[in-house]
């Protein structure tokens, strides 16, 4: 039980369609009823959950400044503020195609499907203020990423985006979501679905960039279909602490999952990543690409599931993760899992972490580049892989450069406070 | 490494006395050699006796640690410096399989050295075009990653475009003919021959074989036997290393060692 503002009430004060009404005051009743997490259950552990305090939060209400961070050329683009969905820019071409970007309506109910893997996504299905919607119809290509941008600016607010992606049979689209605030102490509960109808084909692209004081707990929900193929991507650059769950559904025959992410972890930064790849269905591939770096006194937590099921034979999983320690005082977890319930398949998984690759070290060093500019080089380098696989390629130079401001503090940060950016 | 460039006439590495540990144990055990400008030096030994260990010591790689003895070049003590101070002071080496490092380019790598020893990054672009035509370095592989996925011949062949970039005062090459097809191997001798002749470069070039030797044209051939120079002789050493192999020194070391000093050196 929790004693805060976080309501059935407050949920049921919310405007939205009826339907939605409902929803919001049901998933707030088993908040209420629900204990907090604890970093004595497995799925939080090593974690600082046991720290929330969701007290200190106000569902924030009321529309803030906006983010400048950069957008490439993109076909559609809606923004958030203070979890207040502010623009919505959808041009006549896109939406002649039938694509829509806006907030649910009266006509969504059918989109109320639980995908509460935890309480935090419960509370995002209570509090979301404007749950928004990318629809592509079947057999509908659309052009340039659909762009989705948030930013935050309301000292101790509490926002619950929500995103629904929904690719019709056949279609093809990409997604990018940027998450910035400013230096604000905040909560953000994000929860994104992305749903993959048969042969559809989606890429997704999430940026969290939120500042040093900002909490950020979200799950990402994501069902894939029959010969479809998800290419789903995060960089995990900011907030205090940061976790990510990733829930994979390959629930048709034939269908494809890539997941690939980067994390930078600096100062007393806690990045945090569960993923489950749920092979329910024949013939399905995934692959799982993580790559982190922690510096400082920061930490990262990585653990990962593969489950396949008895129907999923022929299921091709892969699951990677591997993590530099740049300090004595950074921690890195890494914690894969297998669960194989039928035998007709292809998995393996493997972890790492370590410092700095010394070999490499030596071979830079031996031809006259300085420690420092060596190691940077090869931080820069192992991240590599990961952005040259990410999609939404438009987005991936801004990336880059803020990774860069990132590694550019090694070797400096701790002694002065700066940064190097 | 300008400065030494304008300075190209005299170089000289000297090893005395070097006694290296590595994880606990002596590898060498009092090496004394003499490198200079437009020399080419061969140390040859068999397996075990601390080649490797020589060249790793000599450039600095951390775990293999002096315990007595003096690495110098041009009369500066190398010993405390880091790796990327000795490249700076004009030690160069290649490895024998040299190390993959993903992410990081060839072209890229070389602007950071040259800038930090204070040349023109600049220009480094255009040098990398030159020295990979030379060495008939195909232009795509320089894009790719150092050392990943290439050929062995591929990866010395991009070794030598990085010695004509950085235009060392010594160059340590250990093991360069391994892995090493005819093609590649003529193009990269080719390439530090000439440098030899027109920058001045001294070579230390450690090799089991003899081939090497004699498309690198040593000048004087080291015999390595248990982490000390046994016997330092013209190329007509390694002619008689052909021959008989390692026994003779072997044998002679172990049953008395003080032949050696006496009676040992054909070529004084």
């Amino acid at each position: 039980m929790i004693e805060t503002q976080f309501t059935p009430d407050a949920a049921g004060a919310i405007p939205g369609p009826d339907w939605l009404a409902r929803r919001r005051v049901a998933a707030a009743e088993q908040v209420a009823a629900a204990p907090m997490p604890s970093a004595e259950e497995e799925v939080w552990r090593y974690t600082p959950i046991g720290q929330l305090d969701l007290s200190r939060y106000q569902l924030a209400h009321d529309g803030g400044g906006t983010s400048t961070a950069s957008v490439p050329e993109h076909s559609a683009m809606a923004e958030t503020s203070n979890g207040r969905l502010g623009s919505v820019e959808l041009p006549a071409e896109v939406a002649d195609q039938g694509v829509e970007v806006r907030p649910l309506g009266e006509g969504d109910a059918e989109l109320a499907a639980s995908v509460d893997v935890d309480m935090f996504a419960l509370m995002n299905a209570a509090f979301s203020v404007e749950p928004l919607l990318v629809r592509v119809p079947p057999g509908v290509s659309v052009e340039g990423p659909i762009v989705v941008r948030h930013w935050l600016d309301a000292d101790g607010g509490a926002v619950f985006p929500r995103l629904i992606v929904d690719a019709g049979a056949d279609s093809s689209v990409e997604v990018l979501e940027l998450y910035g605030s400013a230096d604000v102490s905040a909560f953000v509960s994000p929860v994104i679905e992305i749903r993959v109808a048969a042969a559809a084909r989606v890429g997704y692209l999430a940026v969290q960039d939120l500042g040093p004081k900002v909490w950020h707990i979200g799950s990402q929900v994501s069902h894939i279909g029959a010969q479809a193929h998800l290419r789903s991507s995060s960089a995990a650059l900011g907030g205090e602490y940061a976790r990510t769950r990733l829930d994979t559904h390959l629930s048709g025959r034939g269908a494809t999952g890539d997941l690939i992410s980067l994390y930078f972890g600096d100062g007393e930064q806690t990045l945090d990543f569960r993923t489950f790849q749920d092979h329910a269905a024949p013939d399905t591939t995934s692959t799982l690409l993580f790559k982190g770096a922690v510096d400082d006194a920061s930490r990262s937590v990585y653990t990962g599931l593969i489950r396949v099921r008895p129907d999923a034979r022929g299921t091709n999983a892969y699951q990677t993760n591997r993590n530099i320690k740049l300090s004595e005082g950074a921690w890195a977890e890494s914690v894969p899992n297998l669960e194989i319930e039928n035998n007709e398949v292809h998995c393996s998984h493997a972890s790492a972490v370590g410092p700095i690759n010394s070999d490499q070290l030596f071979y830079l060093e031996s031809r006259g580049v300085p420690t420092e500019t060596a190691e940077r080089l090869i931080v820069a380098g192992f991240f590599d892989e990961v952005l040259d696989q990410f999609p939404v390629l438009e987005a991936v130079p801004a990336v880059r450069d803020r990774l860069q401001s990132k590694i550019e503090g090694l070797g400096h940060r701790g002694v002065d406070g700066e940064t190097g950016s | 490494m300008s400065e030494q460039r304008s300075d190209p006439a005299m170089s000289e590495l000297v090893v005395e006395d070097l006694h290296v540990q590595v994880g606990g144990q002596m590898v060498l055990n009092g090496v004394n050699l003499r490198v200079a400008s437009g020399e080419v030096h061969a140390v040859m030994g068999p397996n075990g006796s601390g080649k490797s260990t020589l060249a790793y010591a000599i450039m600095g790689r951390p775990g293999y640690e002096v315990t007595a003895g003096s690495i110098t070049l041009n009369g500066v003590d190398l010993v405390d410096l880091s790796p990327w101070e000795r490249a700076h002071a004009g030690l160069f080496s290649t490895q024998q399989y040299p190390t993959e490092v993903p992410g990081v380019g060839l072209e890229n790598m070389l602007e950071e050295a040259v800038e930090a020893a204070g040349g023109d990054r600049s220009a480094v672009e255009a040098q990398v075009a030159a020295e990979a035509e030379l060495v008939d370095f195909d232009p795509d592989l320089l894009y790719r990653s150092l050392n990943v996925d290439l050929s062995g011949g591929e990866m010395k062949r991009s070794e030598a475009v990085q010695l004509g970039v950085l235009r060392p005062r010594i160059a340590i090459l250990d093991e360069l003919d391994s892995g090493l097809d005819v093609d590649a191997l003529a193009a990269v001798s080719h390439r530090i021959e000439q440098a030899t002749h027109e920058d001045n470069l001294g070579v230390l070039a450690i090799t089991h074989f003899s081939r090497l030797l004699t498309v690198l044209h040593a000048d004087v051939v080291h015999i390595l036997i248990d982490g000390a120079i046994a016997e330092t002789g013209g190329p007509e050493l390694a002619a008689q290393l052909e021959d008989t192999g390692y026994d003779p020194w072997i044998d002679t070391r172990a049953e008395s060692p003080v032949e050696i000093h006496l009676g040992g050196d054909p070529w004084p």
